[in-house]
């Protein structure tokens, strides 16, 4: 069989495959290295990483919708200090890229976990979730606002010592103008997209599903809508895209592609298919060989 | 180790309305600790997140997990319409187990409530087990278990185990009321509490064990996504900062479901 490269490069930093994994549905990647082997993947993204340890949301947290399901987890976690020395050892160790997802309430908040990163080795990549709930705007996302956004990706560029992805949120009307003005602050790549907020109601007993009233939606009822924000998005900046959302087969892995992403990230898909990212990477490359194409960077952006 | 697998079915049948008996071929079955669960998956993909089921019974040699289920929804409803022979999506072993070495040697009181009964039978059967092996650990078991009339079921295989006491909402089997009313009217002693139901009786049996001066383990439950502890899906509170999460929250998937009484919060 003809050797096809899988390899790809992402703000400078080389990953072995284009299969990454999505923040919030892996951990810290050690209880899915019981499960597979992760030096086999492009990259493990972690969870939501704050500067100190945020409770997240009261249960119920998970309900399952058609082909989706909401989550209201509430980006619980750590904090950045545990996160250093308890579990970006063991990543370092794995084998596979490393993609360190950050959050916050204020630009000051954000600052202070990236630079706390910035002392770490065996990082390749910061992903910034925009998609919290921002002090500055007013409770909203701080990913809706192309002015808050393209100041948080200065700050977050000037403070960083890795390159810098900024993950957008898809609860915007023009996502362009989102991806263009991470662009213009410096952003060494962007990803997308975060869950689209949802909701949903107990007639029985006549009250919300989730504590938090609303949730994000993810998983393949997601997915055309993501696919077309990931091709807007890469038509309208230069820089890389990484592509999420829904993704469950080798089949939706390439249809990001060739929409216009670099590489691409598999969430909720995990849930119900540990294996699902192993089998994403052998199925591209047999879709590669089967379309006699030897450079999987030749499929980004290919349909357009 | 935990596997996602293929499990055939090797028996189905319904115990009472409603309420059914599955046998399941799986790899890991001489793996599973009582108290244990395994998730379950639907064939429609429309419906992707997993079921967890508590694993009833296990047959090492033979490599069989039995599930009793409730047709709650959807999923289980689908569960119970397959026959034997067909194959069904299944994940396991997930989450701890009751600390049965606690109980051995020792006055042990099972507690059930409606579907949480299932779990108590693996718990009998591995304190049983180790009695058997090492008499000095011979355990006195008692089970209490509601339901919610004479429709029961596993009743005659608890009764075979060990001095069961039963309680029914209706009042048309046992004591009429909860299966503490149960407990308080039989005056059942014991040294330690296992027990596995709804949330209402788990908060009276953290009470009545607090009450005793008894530890008491509790099996929880909650919805989950992933079922192995990675998207914090699952959690109840804690009184202590947990720690795994460096916060007062718990995974019931993964660090549960059964927990200290004590530890958790369940108001
Ligand atoms: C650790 C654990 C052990 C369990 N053991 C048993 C058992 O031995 N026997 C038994 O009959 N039931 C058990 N349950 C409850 C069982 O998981 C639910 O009844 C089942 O998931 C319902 O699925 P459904 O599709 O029929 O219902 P639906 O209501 O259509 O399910 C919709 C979604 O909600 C979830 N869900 C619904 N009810 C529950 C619930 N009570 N707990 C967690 N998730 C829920 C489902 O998994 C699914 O994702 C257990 C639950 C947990 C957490
Ligand atoms: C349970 C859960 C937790 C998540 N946590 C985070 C998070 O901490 N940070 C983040 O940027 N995105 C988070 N996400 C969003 C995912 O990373 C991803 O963008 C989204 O789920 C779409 O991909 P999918 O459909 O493949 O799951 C979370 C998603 C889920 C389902
Ligand atoms: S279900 Fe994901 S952490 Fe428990």
């Amino acid at each position: 069989m003809k050797d096809v490269n899988l390899k790809v490069r992402i703000a400078g930093v080389d990953f072995q495959n284009p299969v990454f994994t999505c923040s919030g549905t892996y951990g810290m990647g050690q209880e899915y290295g019981e499960l597979i082997d992760l030096s086999k993947l492009g990259a493990v993204t972690t969870k939501g990483i704050a500067d100190v340890a945020w409770e997240g949301n009261p249960a119920p947290r998970i309900w399952e919708t058609p082909s989706g399901m909401l989550n209201c987890i509430g980006l619980q976690g750590t904090g950045v200090e545990v996160f250093c020395q308890r579990d970006l050892p063991f990543l370092r160790e794995a084998g596979c890229g490393v993609i360190v997802n950050v959050c916050g309430h204020t630009n000051e908040e954000y600052l202070r976990v990236v630079d706390r990163l910035a002392e770490e080795e065996g990082i390749d990549l910061l992903e910034i979730n925009i998609s919290c709930p921002n002090v500055k705007a007013g409770g909203l996302s701080l990913g809706t606002d192309p002015k808050l956004v393209e100041e948080i990706t200065k700050e977050c560029k000037a403070h960083a010592g890795q390159p810098v992805m900024m993950k957008l949120t898809p609860n915007v009307t023009d996502i362009k103008e989102i991806a263009r003005a991470a662009e213009a602050g410096g952003a060494d790549a962007i990803s997308l997209i975060n869950t689209l907020t949802g909701m949903a109601i107990d007639i029985e007993r006549q009250t919300f599903r989730l504590s938090n009233r609303t949730g994000g939606l993810s998983g393949p009822a997601i997915r055309p809508i993501a696919v077309r924000l990931v091709y807007e998005a890469a038509h309208a900046v230069q820089i890389p895209v990484v592509g999420m959302g829904g993704i469950a087969s080798a089949e939706d892995a390439i249809e990001f592609m060739l929409a216009g992403a670099r590489a691409v990230s598999i969430g909720s898909a995990n849930f119900w298919d540990p294996q699902v990212t192993l089998d994403v990477i052998d199925g591209i490359r047999d879709y590669l060989v089967r379309h006699g194409i030897d450079d999987v960077n030749d499929l980004v952006g290919a349909v357009h | 180790m935990k596997r996602k697998e293929l499990g055939e079915i090797l028996t189905q049948r319904e115990l009472a309305p409603g309420i059914f008996s599955m046998e399941l071929k799986v790899s890991f079955a001489d793996q599973v600790r009582a108290g244990q669960f395994v998730s379950l998956f639907s064939k429609d993909r429309s419906r992707l997140l997993p079921r967890p089921i508590s694993v009833c019974e296990t047959d090492a040699e033979n490599g069989t997990i039995r599930l009793v289920y409730r047709t709650a929804g959807a999923g289980t409803t689908e569960f119970s319409q397959m026959a034997e022979g067909e194959k069904l999506a299944v994940f396991g072993p997930l989450g701890n187990g009751f600390p049965t070495r606690k109980a051995l040697g020792k006055k042990v009181l099972l507690v059930g409530g409606g579907i949480g009964i299932p779990p108590m039978v693996s718990c009998a059967r591995e304190l049983e087990l180790v009695g058997e092996l090492n008499p000095e650990y011979r355990t006195r078991m008692t089970f209490a278990v509601g339901y919610r009339s004479f429709e029961t079921y596993l009743l005659d295989e608890l009764e075979d185990l060990a001095p069961t006491f039963v309680s029914t909402d209706d009042g048309s089997l046992g004591t009429k009321g909860t299966v503490l009313d149960a407990i308080r009217e039989q005056k059942i002693e014991a040294d330690l509490v296992f027990a596995c139901g709804p949330m209402p009786m788990l908060r009276g049996i953290k009470e009545y064990a607090k009450e005793k001066g008894i530890p008491c383990y509790i099996s929880m439950e909650e919805r989950m996504a992933c079922g192995i502890g990675v998207c914090l899906g699952c959690v109840c509170k804690t009184q202590e900062v947990d720690d795994h999460s460096k916060v007062k929250n718990t995974r019931i998937c993964k660090d549960g479901p059964v927990f200290d009484a004590e530890e958790v919060d369940l108001s």
